[in-house]
């Protein structure tokens, strides 16, 4: 079967390109919806070394999916049924390395083909089903919900018991996620969140308080913290977040920076501080999504509020409205609604 | 019931022919034909295909299908007619030999040399053949179409805006194209080398369902290139 699949060739540039899928070993999918991630904006916008460009295109991007069961040879699945592909491919067994870390494992939509493509080929191991009642344009996003249920079960591994207030600094999209799930998970926890724009703070209305950064009260201190901002800003950010945690806390890392970020090591190690990192999701994450989402629908509520424009693509030509509709986005998702 | 007929072929073709017909030439590893018929076995609102070719490949083809593709839906091949139309009817004919029929049943008509068709036009195809009882797949036409009676004196140019050009599926409620078929004259027969022409003869709607540019037709060796680069983004070297 002759596959169609939609690649950037370069910046701002889409095409199509056909492959010849193995329909005797994969479970192909239809895309129903997709969300545009801010790592595929900066690959279309050219935002990225040339060097990573080089190497990375062409392919094809959008990471974030849900999708129906057109055909399943292995017999794992029915046709119809609703699921989430997981963009992270492991190429080999690891018990103490989580899959989204080894640095052998593939990535769709970074070096590797996305899912804008006709049908979606993949391994029946890479399939999450979505429960009943869970909104499709919700689900679109569930990779990245999945990056934040990932953090929050990482900080649960290395963080110490005493979580009576959890401080969240970022009021985009992965500070509102992980925030929610924060909320989800640590029900007993007071949850602060810190921001820049007054407006994107009002959203956070499950918080028990959420702060302008240039307004914090000096005697404000978190037991754990999660850096949700990104970018040059992180170093503002990772710095309040030192001044503001209590001594031995432990400090989630999630925002992507293209340049290396100062950090006041000193207090760092005053302080105790845990710094770990965070990125992507496994299998298991995605499984664990389902399950919070499923036992939370105050938070598939809120969740709802990151819908944002719902662009239906029919054609190369959507594709890029769909971009440029996400380009001018501050918060929210811009979700595909895949017709093509 | 939804059935796909995969149009493979006219007569004439023998095996050890120099000219291998297209549909049986090797694209990325496999024949043209199992590209064709495997989009239509993966596609969950299929339920059975028959696939139509001249009578000297039928066991080829069926050996070719056995190779490639899992198990699962079943795929009848048969023999075709001597006329496009003529292979539309040992279409029609197989499925009311072998299956009961109703007003919903639909028949998804398609040229096995055209691998590149797409999940969505086979269900677009579907969904106006439901609506309307019939469906063409076409794109807008990019050159001015021409007419000439004569082959020599352009006889008129018609507005392009209003041109399309045709490719496939082209999908019929089954009962409604039987019906139009057994309507048509033994000359009217001879003349009309296309399903969806008779139902606009017969004053039928059509519906259009948006084909795509790359869903083309490997017709000449030209095609053959052109489809090795869609595949493999570069030339062939024959």
């Amino acid at each position: 079967m002759i596959n169609q699949v939609y690649r950037l060739t370069s910046p701002g540039i889409i095409d199509v390109a056909c492959t010849v899928p193995d329909i005797k070993n994969s479970v192909l999918l239809r895309p129903l919806y997709m969300s545009v991630c801010k790592a595929d904006q900066r690959y279309y916008l050219g935002n990225r070394s040339k060097e990573a460009l080089k190497a990375k295109l062409p392919m094809a991007l959008i990471h974030e999916c849900v999708a129906k069961v057109e055909f399943d040879p292995t017999g794992n699945f029915k046709p119809g049924e609703i699921v989430v592909p997981v963009p992270n491919t492991p190429t080999e067994d690891d018990d103490v390395i989580a899959e989204n870390y080894r640095l052998t494992s593939h990535f769709c939509s970074s070096g590797y083909d996305g899912f804008l493509r006709d049908y979606i080929d993949i391994d029946p191991g890479r399939l999450v089903r979505v429960p009943e009642g869970v909104d499709l344009k919700i689900a679109a996003f569930a990779e990245l919900i999945s990056v934040a249920v990932h953090a929050v079960s990482r900080f649960d591994k290395f963080s110490h018991s005493r979580k009576n207030a959890i401080g969240v600094w970022g009021d985009g999209n992965v500070g509102f996620i992980t925030a929610l799930i924060l909320k989800a998970v640590y029900p007993d926890s007071k949850l602060y969140v810190f921001g820049t724009v007054y407006e994107k703070l009002a959203y956070f209305s499950f918080a028990d308080g959420t702060f302008h950064v240039d307004n914090v009260p000096a005697d404000l201190m978190v037991d754990h913290a999660f850096e949700c901002v990104g970018g040059e800003a992180s170093r503002y950010a990772v710095a309040q977040i030192i001044d503001h945690i209590n001594p031995e806390g432990s400090i989630g890392l999630m925002g992507v920076s293209e340049s290396p970020v100062g950090i006041n090591t000193r207090m760092v190690l005053e302080k105790g501080l845990n710094l770990f990192g965070s990125s992507r999701s496994g299998v298991a994450d995605f499984e664990r999504t389902m399950q919070i989402l499923s036992a939370n629908p105050n938070a598939i509520a809120y969740l709802e509020n990151l819908v944002g424009e719902v662009v239906s693509v029919r054609s190369i030509a959507d594709i890029h409205k769909a971009f440029a509709s996400d380009i001018s986005r501050s918060f929210g998702k811009t979700i595909i609604k895949w017709e093509k | 019931m939804v059935f796909a007929a995969i149009f493979a072929g006219g007569v004439g073709s023998r095996m050890g022919n120099i000219n291998t017909p297209k549909q049986y030439l090797d694209l990325g590893g496999k024949p043209v034909i199992i590209h064709t018929v495997e989009k239509f076995f993966v596609n969950d609102r299929v339920d059975e295909i028959i696939v139509l070719c001249p009578k000297p490949w039928i066991a080829h083809t069926k050996s070719l299908i056995e190779a490639n593709l899992p198990a699962g839906k079943k795929i009848s091949v048969i023999e075709g007619g001597k006329t496009r139309n003529g292979t539309l009817e040992n279409a029609i004919e197989f499925i009311n030999s072998n299956y009961e029929t109703d007003e919903d049943t639909i028949i998804v008509t398609h040229d096995a040399v055209r691998p590149f068709l797409t999940h969505r036009i086979i269900d677009e195809n579907i969904d106006a053949a439901i609506e309307y009882g019939a469906a063409d797949t076409v794109i807008p036409a990019t050159d001015t179409i021409v007419e000439s009676k004569d082959g020599k004196i352009i006889s008129s140019i018609p507005e392009r805006k209003n041109m399309y050009q045709g490719q496939t599926p082209q999908t019929f409620r089954l009962k409604l194209l039987e019906s139009v078929i057994e309507s048509l004259t033994d000359d009217e027969k001879d003349i009309l080398t296309d399903a969806c022409k008779i139902f606009t003869i017969k004053d039928k709607p059509v519906y259009m369902v948006e084909g795509e540019v790359f869903n083309i037709k490997i017709t000449y060796p030209y095609d053959m290139k052109v489809a090795y680069t869609l595949l493999k983004g570069k030339d062939s070297d024959d």
